[in-house]
């Protein structure tokens, strides 16, 4: 069971704060989340980082998700 | 478009090259001598970085003319080191990490070279109004004055001659 | 100065923290190293771009007949000649990259390349360039984001709809999208709150200024490949761009990476690379393109300029607007997620929008979006310090964000140095000597994520047992020193006897940007993990040759020891001069998504005397505190410190694009668009701070690009506290502060 957080757009698409998933990964997580609100699915996946328990990781697709993680979608950020 | 041979002295040896009479001695010295140590930053002279020393006196390489150094003696950077010896500005420049991207460094070695030249004991605020005409984006300036300060230093003790 | 906060930062190190020569210095102060316009190769003709006289305006016709017939011209380009990728249905974000490196049917910002021509010499390819005829029918402009999001505004995209906003548009405009980062209630917090304070700020675009011009060099005429050479901070991405636009493969195209004259974000993206392959193409020929200081500013990337509103530090309330230029990718969303993210506040809605305008499209600019909003953020911070009485670091001190605390936008922070550079400027002697007579001072923080990301390296031990160690992140700051320093101490060596080398695109694997402060800890990472496999592996061998096991075999100080003492060790040397015997070549490849990038904090503090005749600021003291995590070569940090706050000191006092009614630049010269010269400026005091980042193995953060954050903002302050005028759009030029001291002056 995992707990995601929405700070950004993503809070007025789903209209929450925070949502408790069960998945262990997080390709399952962006499906399942992509059940629950449609089109979410390709907002979390184009050019979005994941932050697991506050470590920010890019191309996280193929990452598993320990339990109890506390989860952020954030925007890849660039650099100068 | 007429090119006409010019010969001058470049760095001590006798050199002779052929220039379009428009051409500016940046080009001239970057693709008819193959010194391309000499850096086009702006080609206006507002930059700095292709200073060279002109009998001495430092001088933006785009604002002359190529067939202008006629019979007149050039230094560019490669002709800074003295056989393989590293000038005392080229040493404390490295010492001092007084380059981040190195593209303005041949400009800043050389009129750092005409200041000393002239002025062997300057202040900070005299080296930085001698070196106002070069500009650099990556070190915020403080390594250059540094390095500067620490080759005038450098040059006197070895000359014996403290300020 | 350095700062050490932790004692396992400075666990007895031989070389990670000391200043030895870079390896790639004697090159550069001997003008040896070479730079991309410096590359001759045989048979090289030289190329030049024709470019819109207008800000926006229709391609009616091209007619580039006689440029063709002038002599020495061996290949004439346009648009038409590159494959069409909306036609080809490619993804949007290439549709619009591929329009910014060469027009179609619009030209979208003075500067737009229409054309481009390969001749004999340069003179010659300008003089085609120029005789190029493109018939054009001007439109109407939006210079800035109040233009071009004004009811009417001339449309630049007549298919950009906005994206991120409730209901989803139906017509066109120039907005492309909103970004937001939201917590908790507004209205709560600001009912909480005893001191609301707002304000309006604009910014001004400001270029990058690297004083090396884009170049590079194309040979498309050998065995069905492309070569390219140019400076870049990105040698992978733009190998595919240019893929892209050209129509190849990727691989079919090699990269061979040049020395850099300064990229600061603005050389992560293409410009001339893929025009240089097409003219190289079709002339069958090596064709260098190098771009004047004229087309720089014209044509390359500025950082956006800006509209912004702020609020109160227990609630924030920040509306943005951004210029992203011709094309949508402004960094308002890293400005949303930075904004307050030195502090920790519980009710925030922060909200951001992308808008293009008809200047070429911005590029990112150290810390993209970062230093733009802090100029607001962190000046009103100073009014409310002033409103309610308290001294400004403490204020900063009181709300300021550390271990546990949640970002701005989501994860919690893990052990970060905002806290402690707070501290080291509030201990600083600056700090604790008296403001200078008819002085004023100002303090800002500032915060920057930093990224990991892809990254690979590849360890040679040679028959001498000195090293190389080949990587793909070209230096921009003095990195090779630092990927010297880390083999050094991994294997226990001489820093002397490693070589770094940064590879070409077929040498070595993917690696990401130079940028995003990335690379001593990403590129750093890989080095010391291939330093361990060789390590290992040399361990393996010793075993073998003395027939024992594997953990009776220790490496110390560069050699492999047995724990009994009763073999002589075994140096690098004597290794590699076996390897043949003991499993061949000694060389270890290590790849990585470097994740656990550890966030970067500087607080900054200005002593400024303004001359209220003229309006000229003088920077009379300053001093950064920026927390590097653990500097590896500290001469290489505070240069990066200082460097970033004289391009904040820049974009503070002078920097700034002026542009004519017409919509054309007034000012793309260095001798008008102002940056700092060393007369200027005192020297920049620097206090490195270490907070170690618990994910990289030697505590690295990046320090490449929040020192550039609080300057402007630092500087603001202390005009402020010098004359009493709060200045709210930059620049603070000496006509705009002028003004503002006659006002004062008329009020009082």
């Amino acid at each position: 069971m995992v707990t995601v957080r929405f700070t950004s757009t993503l809070r007025e698409f789903t209209g929450q704060d925070e949502v408790e998933i069960d998945a262990p990964n997080v390709r399952r997580l962006i499906r399942l989340l992509d059940e629950r609100w449609p089109g979410l699915g390709e907002r979390l996946t184009d050019g979005m980082s994941i932050a697991i328990n506050g470590e920010i990781i890019p191309d996280a697709e193929f990452e598993d998700l320990p339990d109890g993680a506390e989860v952020h979608f954030i925007t890849a950020i660039a650099g100068g | 478009m007429t090119r006409v041979p010019v010969s001058c002295t470049i760095n001590g040896h006798e050199e002779a090259f052929l220039a379009e009479s428009g051409e500016s001695l940046l080009n001239a010295l970057r693709d008819e001598v193959g010194l391309t140590g000499v850096k086009e930053g702006c080609g206006t002279g507002d930059c700095g970085a292709c200073s060279i020393l002109v009998d001495g006196r430092v001088t933006c390489a785009c604002l002359i003319f190529a067939p202008e150094a006629e019979g007149h003696e050039l230094t560019t950077i490669e002709g800074l080191a003295d056989a393989g010896h590293l000038h005392p500005l080229q040493q404390c420049f490295l010492e001092g990490a007084a380059l981040q991207c190195g593209v303005c460094t041949p400009g800043f070695l050389l009129a750092a070279k005409a200041l000393l030249d002239k002025n062997p004991h300057p202040t900070e605020t005299e080296v930085r109004y001698a070196l106002a005409g070069n500009l650099c984006r990556c070190t915020g300036y403080d390594k250059i004055i540094r390095a500067v300060l620490d080759a005038a230093a450098d040059m006197a003790a070895a000359t014996g001659d403290a300020a | 100065m350095t700062v050490t906060d932790d004692p396992t930062t400075n666990p007895g190190y031989k070389w990670v923290g000391t200043r030895p020569i870079r390896p790639d210095g004697l090159d550069k102060v001997t003008g040896k190293a070479q730079f991309s316009a410096d590359l001759v190769l045989p048979n090289m003709i030289e190329g030049a771009v024709a470019r819109s006289p207008h800000a926006h305006a229709r391609i009616v016709s091209i007619d580039t007949s006689v440029a063709e017939a002038m002599p020495g011209v061996q290949a004439v380009i346009t648009g038409a000649d590159f494959p069409d990728l909306a036609e080809a249905g490619a993804p949007a974000a290439d549709v619009r990259e591929s329009k910014k490196i060469i027009a179609r049917d619009k030209v979208l910002f003075e500067g737009h390349p229409v054309a481009a021509v390969a001749a004999t010499t340069r003179q010659e390819a300008q003089k085609a360039a120029a005789a190029i005829v493109v018939e054009y029918e001007v439109l109407p402009h939006a210079l800035t984001v109040s233009e071009a999001m004004a009811e009417g505004a001339p449309v630049l995209h007549d298919d950009l709809i906005t994206a991120n906003v409730e209901p989803t548009p139906e017509t066109a405009s120039n907005v492309a999208s909103r970004a937001v980062q939201q917590r908790g209630d507004l209205d709560e917090g600001f009912a909480a709150a005893d001191v609301v304070l707002e304000h309006r700020y604009t910014t001004k675009p400001v270029h990058q200024g690297y004083i090396e011009p884009h170049a590079a060099v194309a040979d498309a005429s050998q065995n069905g490949r492309v070569n390219l050479w140019f400076s870049s901070q990105s040698p992978f991405d733009i190998r595919a761009t240019t893929a892209k636009l050209i129509g190849c493969s990727p691989s079919r195209i090699k990269v061979t990476p040049a020395e850099i004259g300064g990229g600061f974000g603005g050389k992560t993206v293409a410009y001339v690379e893929p025009i240089a392959a097409m003219l190289s193409r079709k002339a069958n020929r090596p064709v260098r393109v190098v771009m004047d200081r004229h087309e720089v500013f014209l044509a390359t990337g500025p950082t956006s300029g800006s509209v912004t509103n702020d609020g109160k530090i227990t609630a924030a309330d920040i509306w943005m607007a951004f210029e992203a230029g011709a094309f949508p990718g402004s960094p308002v969303g890293a400005a949303a997620m930075t904004a307050i993210a030195c502090y920790d506040v519980p009710n925030f809605f922060i909200e951001g929008f992308d808008v293009v305008v008809n200047k070429p499209k911005v590029a990112a600019y150290r810390a993209p979006g970062a230093p733009i909003i802090a100029f607001g953020v962190e000046g009103l911070l100073d009014e409310l310090a002033r409103a309610i009485d308290m001294d400004p670091i403490e204020l900063r001190l009181a709300n300021a964000a550390e271990e546990g605390v949640q970002a701005p936008y989501g994860p919690v922070h893990p052990r970060i140095g905002m806290v402690e550079t707070l501290e080291a400027i509030r201990d600083s002697d600056h700090y604790r000597s008296p403001v200078p007579e008819g002085c004023g001072r100002g303090v800002a923080s500032g915060f920057w994520f930093n990224i990991g990301g892809n990254s690979v390296a590849t360890v040679n031990v040679h028959e001498d047992g000195n090293v190389s160690v080949i990587y793909g992140s070209p230096d921009i700051g003095g990195s090779r020193a630092s990927m010297a320093l880390f083999a050094a101490e991994e294997l226990g060596i001489d820093v002397e006897r490693v070589t770094p080398h940064i590879a070409d695109t077929d040498t070595i694997g993917h690696t990401d940007v130079t940028g995003g402060s990335r690379v001593t800890l990403s590129a750093g990472k890989v080095v010391v993990e291939a330093c361990r496999m060789i390590k290992d592996d040399l361990r393996r061998r010793a075993a073998k040759t003395w027939d024992c096991d594997l953990d009776e075999v220790d490496w110390v100080d560069g050699q492999a020891q047995h724990v009994s003492g009763t073999e002589s060790p075994l140096s690098l040397a004597a290794l590699a001069g076996k390897a043949g015997r003991t499993g061949g070549p000694i060389s270890a490849t290590y790849t990585e998504n470097v994740r656990g990038a550890g966030a970067g904090f500087s607080t900054q503090l200005v002593d400024v005397r303004v001359d209220e005749e003229t309006g000229q600021t003088e920077i009379v003291r300053y001093t950064t505190a920026q927390d590097a995590g653990k500097a590896i070569h500290p001469s290489y940090v505070e240069g990066q410190m200082q460097g970033g706050v004289v391009q904040g000191i820049g974009w503070a006092l002078n920097e700034e694009y002026i542009h004519r009614a017409d919509g054309t630049l007034d000012n793309p010269g260095f001798l008008d668009y102002r940056i700092p010269v060393a007369s200027d400026l005192p020297m920049i005091e620097t206090i490195v701070v270490e907070v170690p980042n618990p994910n990289h193995p030697y505590g690295v953060r990046g320090v490449g690009e929040v020192g550039i954050v609080p300057p402007m903002a630092a500087i603001a302050n202390a005009i402020d506290r010098s004359t009493e005028c709060r200045l709210h759009d930059l620049p603070m030029s000496p006509v705009r502060l002028l003004s503002a001291i006659n006002d004062r002056d008329a009020r009082d």
